[in-house]
């Protein structure tokens, strides 16, 4: 099956020679195709980088509230992170139909769904950050007058920003990788190019969409270590 | 009829669950996968990783591994083992289509968390304890053994936990390339525009999960030699958690 398959594919790309992504020579790496292919690679790229954008900031929006929350209620704590674990359970692959019946087959469902995973990591990261300012630094600040939003903003949050970036890192990178399952519902970035990949045992194409995720996931979380250099400009040089 | 409704008529059908190729074969042949790549990675990762936390050496690739394996997007890996010529697409024995490539896919990505958390978990038990034994007279062995493992236990355990989260995960994404188990019923259902039966398998394979955290998380606390005191040890528990799904 495999062969017929190769086959077909094979007829509607050869142009002038077997190029290195024919069916017959089908390389892993190949220039040419990256070359021949490229809007439809960069346009997989963005899209990728659409989906895990809007996921980690939709996870993010939703964790914070809920941090605070389970902060100022330490009996909800529990609850919180107790059904965030236990979306975090859920495979990828199931939790996306799962949402289909809510937001049908569009990027909305992947972004959600993804997102809700990025949350469970960021609402722990969140918690932990909050937990590791320590407690002379707040006591002191009260002392000075601040209030508790005042407080919040202008000393618990940048104090905190270590740990939270901690997180926020693992859920950026991880959230990369599982875009690509998004493909189920026709929205998965360079999962697209993956799975056509395989459907037509086309080898470049799955290789270079592989590549191009962990490059990806790299390149964000290089993103997010020079970001966090610049918010605590104090850390430089006393390395912890 | 709406598209709930569908779906639980197709989770309500007996023969959806009994035929052949049905839920009950396809879970039967995920939870066959999922118990050999967790037991293949764990009789192979969790001794290197012990040694490795005795010993105190290796920690920066023991911690890394996780960011590593985080990063590779697990429908790729299994992408790559299909397309290529070994181990490929073909069946393997009770393992299903592309047995062979899913069995690999799996124990590769329960290796991280297992390893990980095994290394912290021998490398956080408190060095007072740990001079104690050695002023006690114990060898490296009776240390390891009598000392070190048993208080690693309960977050050697969490990584098994994880572990097992992300092998089922995997195992589920394995469909995307034809594989095997109950993910196969869901792809198949989105690839035909029978939703309800995507939705219906994705249900199933939830459930399962869910069932099984709670199953692994019965027997984490079952082997806590002290139980009020893991709390503390899971603090560094952060850098570990959070896999690829």
């Amino acid at each position: 099956m495999t062969l017929l398959v190769a086959t077909v594919t094979g007829a509607a790309q050869e142009s002038d020679g077997p190029s290195c992504y024919s069916a017959l020579v089908n390389e892993w790496w190949c220039a040419q195709y990256v070359q021949d292919r490229q809007d439809e690679i960069v346009d997989a790229t963005v899209q990728h980088l659409q989906i895990t954008v809007a996921a980690v900031l939709f996870g993010i929006v939703i964790a914070f509230p809920l941090a605070l929350l389970a902060r100022r209620l330490p009996r909800l704590e529990s609850t919180i992170l107790g059904v965030s674990t236990g979306i975090y359970t859920i495979p990828s692959l199931a939790l996306l139909p799962l949402m289909v019946p809510f937001t049908g087959l569009s990027m909305t469902t992947v972004v959600i769904g993804l997102g809700l995973y990025a949350l469970t990591v960021l609402v722990r990261a969140m918690l932990d950050g909050f937990r590791a300012v320590p407690a002379d630094v707040v006591e002191s600040a009260t002392g000075l007058g601040y209030g508790p939003t005042r407080l919040l903003f202008k000393i618990e949050l940048p104090l905190a920003i270590p740990v939270m970036m901690a997180g926020l890192r693992v859920a950026t990178v991880s959230t990369v990788a599982l875009t690509t399952v998004g493909t189920l519902v026709a929205y998965g970035g360079l999962g697209n190019l993956i799975s056509h990949g395989v459907q037509r045992n086309f080898r470049a194409e799955l290789t270079t969409a592989a590549m191009l995720c962990v490059l990806l996931a790299l390149l964000l979380d290089v993103l997010l270590v020079l970001t966090q250099r610049l918010l605590t400009p104090w850390t430089r040089g006393v390395r912890t | 009829m709406s598209l709930f409704e569908l779906t639980w008529q197709y989770l309500t059908t007996g023969s959806n669950w009994t035929g052949n190729g049905g839920l009950l074969d396809r879970l039967a042949e995920q939870l066959l996968l999922t118990v050999t790549a967790l037991l293949v990675a764990m009789a192979i990762g969790l001794p290197i990783a012990l040694w490795l936390g005795h010993i105190g050496r290796g920690g920066f690739l023991a911690i890394n591994i996780s960011n590593i394996g985080r990063a590779i997007p697990t429908f790729a890996l299994l992408a790559v083992l299909v397309t290529a010529d070994w181990p490929g697409s073909d069946e393997f024995g009770p393992y299903g289509r592309a047995g062979l490539a899913t069995l690999i896919a799996l124990g590769l990505f329960a290796l991280p968390p297992l390893i990980t958390n095994a290394y912290v978990a021998v490398r956080e038990v408190p060095p007072d304890i740990k001079e104690a034994a050695v002023g006690m007279g114990m060898s490296g062995a009776q240390r390891f053994w009598r000392v070190e493992l048993p208080l690693a236990l309960p977050l050697v355990m969490s990584g098994v936990r994880l572990a097992l989260v992300q092998v089922w995960a995997t195992a589920t994404i394995a469909a995307l390339v034809a594989g095997p188990g109950v993910g196969r019923i869901i792809v198949d259902g989105f690839a035909r525009n029978l939703y309800s039966q995507g939705i219906a398998a994705a249900i199933v394979v939830a459930v399962a999960a869910l069932v099984l955290e709670v199953v692994a998380a019965a027997v984490q606390r079952a082997v806590d030699p002290v139980p009020r005191a893991s709390k503390r040890v899971r603090g560094g528990a952060m850098s570990a958690a959070g896999p690829t799904l």
